[in-house]
């Protein structure tokens, strides 16, 4: 959970501040200081994420495969080989699966959750703070508990959940968890919603808070039905804390990492994806590879971030 | 009853709603303790494996109690994790401090001290907050041994730092925006200069997103994985590490497993448990109000 986002959320119809008059902006009297102020924080950002982004990319249209210098320029030749790798096909896939299911859940049970508590349910906090601890947890904390939970093994031998299903006479929900072939990566998004729930959940109680009392009382006289005041009024108000979630659990999702480490291992087949590929070629010592798959990493990340960036930055040009 | 027509709809809607509300209520308290339930399924697995000895954690008392309480899971966790704990404090501590004290410099340039092109600037310092660090890892395990910054602790709070400034500029940013230009004006026409206004009106308002901004950076860099694999070992690294060398062992020390997962968490829930409500209230100021 190395980089969720608590105050990411932006939201369009911010308090309004009156317009500043032109020239008449604090510190209008130089913009000298400020610029020095946040100096440090441009070089170092320009240094480690734009510099480094650009000198992965280079790294990455190297032939450079083991520990020493570049052999010369290889062009795209290395995406060329990985987007004709079963494998990596495979991740890819694996990725686009873990991120469907880790989304839908985690929307569906956090908006669930919001909207149970929202209102004035009693003891309100202590299920707030059950359902947003497992937050504070390491995923690779999580992991050891959850190894053991999707373990794989059924009937006599079974453990974990397995076991669990077997005691209550639910043996037909016993399967082979993160071992499967097909269907394996999926299990890996199970303790991921456990964890990440709350947070959206949190997310929308904080939007449900932001609905004047008003808007709701104002439906209700015009006549309009619980269904009608969802869909007309609590739905498109929370809406841009759902984007904020997606984007935030879409991002974390796409970096999915610690998790499978602690679960099932580098090496395990079944639950590959670009990040555990990229470690793995990182230890072979293929460098070129290795910033390959970062490099499409990234761009995945960029589909959903960029045009979130963008559009926020044009809100604040509009203030 | 010819006079319904006459009474408000709300009122009218209330009368005959009175016995599916208590059904509604019962429902929703049935749902809610079963998903408690069900999240805090873990955290039962978690307590009571790690109290179980060697013969005791077998597929068939999996669920079970232990037989007999045992301690010698913990000492052997306590053992493994013990100098890697005080290794991730050393390290948290100072990455969330500096990443915190930048980002409300940062911050309060980036919304009540503004230069041309602030918006630009802030939009490219948040971008850093997204990134797959993938993206950036092989140059920069280079750039790192080039810089001459040691691997453990210290690679580990120059990280830390670094990549902590986009989220930490954001939060301070979103809580500065909702400060009064009027504050900051007034200052000025008193001829306060920058750094001055800084100090003596924006900082000593910025507790609470200290707290936010400082629990987010404690939580995220003690529970880091990914840096700690890139720029450390078992024997400099921090907790995470230490726990998983541990869990993945090919001998399966359930016992020692778990005690370790909750040794290894205790800092980070502590903060949740006493602070939980600045975080919620937090969330509110940085998506809401934001």
């Amino acid at each position: 959970m190395s980089s969720t986002v608590p105050g990411a959320v932006k939201r369009p119809g911010r308090s309004q501040q009156p317009r500043r008059p032109k020239g008449r902006r604090p510190g209008g009297r130089g913009w000298v200081a400020p610029v020095l102020l946040i100096l440090p924080t441009v070089i170092v950002i320009g240094v480690f994420v734009y510099g480094l982004i650009g000198s992965n990319i280079h790294t990455s249209l190297q032939d450079r495969h083991n520990i020493g210098p570049s052999q010369g320029f290889a062009g795209l030749e290395n995406y060329r080989d990985l987007f004709t790798d079963d494998d990596f096909i495979y991740s890819l896939r694996n990725l686009l699966l873990y991120t469907a299911t880790f989304l839908v859940g985690t929307l569906c049970l956090g908006f669930l959750w919001a909207w149970l508590l929202e209102r004035k349910a009693r003891g309100e906090s202590l299920f707030r703070a059950i359902y947003l601890f497992p937050m504070a947890v390491s995923f690779v904390a999580s992991g050891v508990v959850w190894r053991w939970l999707l373990n794989n093994a059924e009937g006599d031998r079974a453990s974990g959940l397995n076991r669990l299903f077997e005691t209550l006479h639910l043996d037909f929900l016993q399967n082979p968890w993160w071992t499967n072939e097909r269907w394996g990566i999926l299990a890996i998004a199970v303790p991921a919603i456990w964890q990440l729930s709350g947070y959206v959940m949190a997310l929308f109680l904080a939007g449900f808070r932001g609905i004047p009392e008003e808007l709701r009382e104002a439906a209700r006289i015009d006549g309009a039905s619980e269904w009608q005041l969802y869909r007309h009024v609590i739905f498109p108000q929370l809406s841009p804390v759902a984007l904020s979630a997606i984007i935030i659990i879409g991002h974390m999702s796409l970096k999915v990492f610690d998790l499978i480490m602690a679960i099932a291992g580098q090496t395990n087949y079944t639950t590959q994806v670009p990040a555990t590929q990229m470690w793995i070629e990182f230890t072979r010592g293929d460098y070129a590879r290795s910033a390959a798959i970062g490099t499409v990493l990234l761009l995945i990340v960029a589909v959903l971030i960029v045009p979130y960036l963008v559009s926020t930055y044009r809100q604040e040009r509009r203030r | 009853m010819t006079t319904t027509d006459a009474i408000p709809a709300a009122v009218a809607s209330r009368v005959p709603g009175e016995r599916s509300r208590g059904i509604w209520r019962t429902i929703k308290y049935v749902l809610l303790i079963g998903f408690a339930l069900v999240v805090l399924l873990p955290a039962y697995v978690l307590f009571v494996t790690s109290f179980k000895g060697i013969g005791d954690a077998t597929p068939t008392n999996a669920w079970k109690l232990p037989e007999s309480w045992e301690t010698a899971g913990w000492v052997r966790a306590w053992e493994q994790l013990g100098p890697a704990l005080g290794r991730t404090f050393a390290m948290v501590i100072p990455a969330s401090i500096i990443s915190s004290v930048l980002g409300s410099m940062n911050g309060f340039v980036l919304s009540k001290w503004r230069f041309p092109g602030a918006d630009v600037v802030f939009t490219l310092i948040l971008f850093g907050m997204f990134i797959p660090y993938q993206a950036v890892m092989v140059p920069l395990v280079q750039l790192m041994g080039n810089l001459g910054v040691p691997s453990g602790v210290p690679s580990l709070i120059v990280l830390h730092v670094v990549y902590g400034l986009p989220i930490t500029t954001l939060i301070f940013r979103n809580y500065y925006a909702g400060v009064p230009v009027e504050l900051v004006e007034a200052a000025r026409v008193d001829g306060a200069g920058m750094l001055r206004t800084y100090a003596s009106i924006i900082l000593p308002i910025s507790a609470p997103a200290f707290v936010v901004v400082l629990m987010w950076q404690f939580t995220s860099a003690w529970n880091d994985y990914l840096f700690a694999l890139f720029f450390s070992t078992s024997q400099n690294g921090p907790v995470t590490i230490a726990l998983n060398f541990l869990a993945s062992g090919q001998l399966q020390d359930y016992s020692a497993s778990m005690a370790g997962a909750l040794i290894a968490s205790v800092p980070t829930l502590i903060i949740y448990i006493l602070l939980g409500r600045y975080f919620v209230g937090g969330l509110m100021a940085g998506s809401v109000k934001g």
